[in-house]
């Protein structure tokens, strides 16, 4: 019962980014390969997990998805903590939920861990015809800031395996090459299979 | 511990299928045995003996509250023939594609669910497929469904990826809106239409004994009178008959003088962020019943949203607030609908009718928020308390569950957040809700004082699933996605009794619980 398979890593990732923008559905799509139109406004915090291998380790995806609405900003602040990689999604056929991306960023960096990987997503790319927000523009604004960038599509899977693929991969190069002081980032690697792994840690932090 | 074994005696019989139900109290009339359902109901004074502290006040609830058992016939067919009739209604990224085949269904007339889909043949396959998925889950608890290994899970075409209705334990609202037995029973029972009678009676006064009104609602109000017991319950009506016509119609010209009064500043500076945010949320409340796919029944959610919200500038409008519209609207809706609530056009009906439910649902659930305001107020206090008081309660009575959480890193904000924030409505069937409201109604704070006791029993009542998750990830999900799918008025009989049996052991111990 639970969870029996070996896994070198868990990575705890969190969706932000304003309501509606479709947190909710790109966490589907990637952890259940699911799109729905009948999806509810999400409350509190949602969870949902995914394995993937990468460069030979076994990757657990930890993702967290939490309501966009200013009022839960309370709560959900708890929430970022020992998040690794975040993922800052906007919409880009509503210009407003990229204009709130800077607050988002200013919040992020006062709750999370300073070496946070973060990837800035535009999207609902399928709607192209009604964009509002470039690609360039929005690509300059993520390299200025450091952050990773893709425009996905939660509807059309476009993009979305990518997204998460490229973001673990930084998270995992961040967490092996040492530039993280030990102990800072709490990505827990468990089993002995990885080259990593060197101590025994207790279950993984998971908040 | 005592309570321990009982509380393992209560989850140990309250499942089996013809193992004596632990039923409170006796049944008056007593049951007829011709008219009982498949697996047979007991009363047997002497499990309450066993169960109680202080017979006397024990024996007293249980002399004066039954079971709910609220049947009608015709929707238990119709629930056996078509368990499942969710929809797929384009949420609110399509709207002008909505709109046009909206208008389109209209203008036919039909009612269909379907043809608010966009056309996809596929969706009938997959509504197939997806039954026949629930059918394997029925009943079961999924663990991990979130994991699935894509590599390994069934092929699907694209175009079948974006239409896939999500195979996790989702719980269909749609399934049987009224309250009723999940699991069918027989046609209106003695003790049932007994009930229904000692109702109107009470309701036939020209002045209604509130008190005993509650008393009865406590165990389940029949479907027939629950849109006036609720208005009379919640305050609104009052229980003097003579003045109902002049308070209503003049709290109804109020509501609709709001209307005119601020609805147009909608689109202010100050206000259009509200209305933007409760403009996207509507789309999102009960996706999957058709009722509230109609434009008529969106418009309405909007306004009783947005006024409420620009009138309660201390939280406004908070998300999972449009959820607490939802069993308001319906009841009162059910007023004058002889099928199923949920495919009802109630653009069919008379304006004044329409008008008339919707100012009582806002008047209603006005008085539901003012009681559990500081849910929604900045940083949402009183979610928080109690959160915090569920987990010195579940601290108290089940140190099992309360030490697995402790060791895999559970915090209880993580999933209880949720059930404070949206009364366990999202994790329950609508219907449920529905029953539960009834007893939240009769007693005293029942939204935010009952509540806790309630959702602390329903957190036991998953005990062995919880205890036998051994990781963060697979508890989470489980907690995330409790099995309630087929719940109906027994499992939220049972659930409220027990919830009953905790206030009445730690209502004295103040510590626990902070108003």
């Amino acid at each position: 019962m639970g969870s029996d398979e070996a896994y070198n890593f868990v990575f705890k990732v969190v969706l932000i980014g304003e309501s509606g923008v479709g947190k909710s559905n790109l966490l589907s799509r990637f952890t259940k390969n699911e799109f729905s139109h009948d999806s509810r406004t999400t409350i509190g915090v949602e969870f949902s997990t995914r394995t993937v291998q990468l460069n030979g380790f076994i990757i657990k995806a930890q993702i967290w998805d939490t309501a966009g609405l200013e009022r839960y900003r309370a709560i959900t602040s708890a929430y970022y903590r020992g998040a690794v990689g975040a993922l800052l999604v906007y919409d880009i056929t509503k210009h407003l939920t990229y204009e709130s991306v800077e607050r988002w960023l200013k919040e992020l960096y006062v709750h999370a861990d300073p070496h946070i990987v973060v990837m800035l997503v535009g999207n609902k790319s399928d709607l192209d015809s009604d964009r509002s927000v470039p690609v360039e523009e929005a690509k300059d604004f993520a390299a200025k800031k450091g952050l990773l960038f893709l425009e996905t599509s939660a509807l059309q899977s476009t993009n979305v395996e990518a997204a998460f693929s490229i973001i673990l991969s930084e998270i995992h190069k961040k967490v092996s090459s040492k530039e993280v002081v030990r102990g800072s980032i709490s990505a827990v690697s468990l089993n002995s299979s990885g080259a990593e792994n060197t101590e025994k840690k207790p279950c993984c932090r998971n908040i | 511990m005592a309570t321990d074994n009982r509380i393992n005696f209560w989850r140990r019989n309250a499942k089996v299928p013809g193992s004596v139900q632990p039923v409170y109290g006796a049944q008056h009339p007593p049951l007829d045995p011709c008219l009982r359902r498949t697996y047979p109901k007991d009363t047997k004074p002497k499990f309450n003996s066993v169960k109680s502290k202080k017979p006397c006040s024990f024996h007293e609830f249980a002399s004066s509250t039954d079971d709910a058992w609220d049947i009608d016939e015709d929707e238990d067919e119709e629930f056996r023939r078509t368990p499942l009739p969710a929809s797929l209604a384009p949420s609110g990224q399509d709207s002008a594609q909505n709109q046009r085949l909206r208008r389109q269904t209209e203008e036919t007339g039909s009612e269909a669910p379907r043809a608010l889909r966009p056309p996809k043949t596929e969706a009938q396959n997959l509504q197939e497929a997806d039954d026949a998925e629930r059918e394997r889950v029925n009943g079961k608890v999924l663990k991990s469904s979130s994991e699935a290994d894509l590599k390994t899970s069934s092929v699907c075409s694209p175009l079948q990826k974006q239409q896939s209705l999500p195979v996790r334990p989702v719980i269909p609202l749609v399934a049987r809106i009224s309250d009723q037995n999940a699991s069918g029973a027989p046609p209106m029972a003695v003790r049932e239409k007994s009930r229904l009678d000692k109702f109107k009676q009470l309701l036939a006064s020209p002045n209604t004994d509130l008190e005993e009104l509650r008393k009865h609602s406590w165990s389940g109000v029949p479907r027939e009178v629950r849109p006036v017991t609720w208005r009379l319950l919640s305050g609104y009506l009052p229980a003097n008959m003579e003045r109902r016509e002049l308070v209503l119609s003049r709290k109804r010209e109020e509501y609709f003088g709001f209307i005119e009064q601020y609805y147009h500043s909608i689109t202010d500076e100050q206000h259009k962020d509200t209305y933007r945010q409760i403009h996207i949320d509507i789309p999102r409340t009960n996706p999957l019943i058709p009722l509230f796919q109609q434009p008529t029944v969106q418009e309405v959610f909007e306004r009783i949203l947005f006024i409420w919200a620009i009138r309660h500038p201390a939280s406004g409008y908070v998300q999972g607030i449009n959820d607490l519209v939802t069993p308001f609207f319906v009841v009162f809706l059910s007023e004058f609908v002889k099928e199923d609530v949920e495919n009802f056009e109630v653009a069919a009906l008379p304006l004044e009718t329409q008008r008339n439910i919707e100012a009582d649902s806002f008047w209603c659930m006005s008085k539901l928020l003012d009681g559990i305001q500081d849910n929604y107020t900045f940083a949402q206090p009183g979610i928080q308390n109690k959160v915090k008081a569920l987990e010195e309660l579940v601290g108290r009575i089940d140190v099992d569950i309360h030490s697995h959480f402790k060791k895999y890193e559970v915090e209880y904000l993580q999933f209880a957040f949720r059930w404070m924030n949206n009364l366990l409505m999202r994790e329950l069937p609508l219907r449920c809700t529905i029953r539960l409201w009834d007893t939240y109604q009769a007693e005293t704070d029942g939204f935010s004082h009952f509540h806790l006791y309630v959702c602390a029993a329903f957190l036991i009542e998953w005990r062995k699933e919880i205890l036998s998750m051994v990781d963060f990830q697979s508890l989470l999900i489980l907690l995330q996605n409790l099995p309630t799918i087929h719940w109906g008025n027994e499992e939220v009989g049972l659930l409220l009794a027990e919830a009953y049996r905790l206030k009445y052991m730690f209502a004295d111990a103040p510590s626990h619980y902070k108003r």
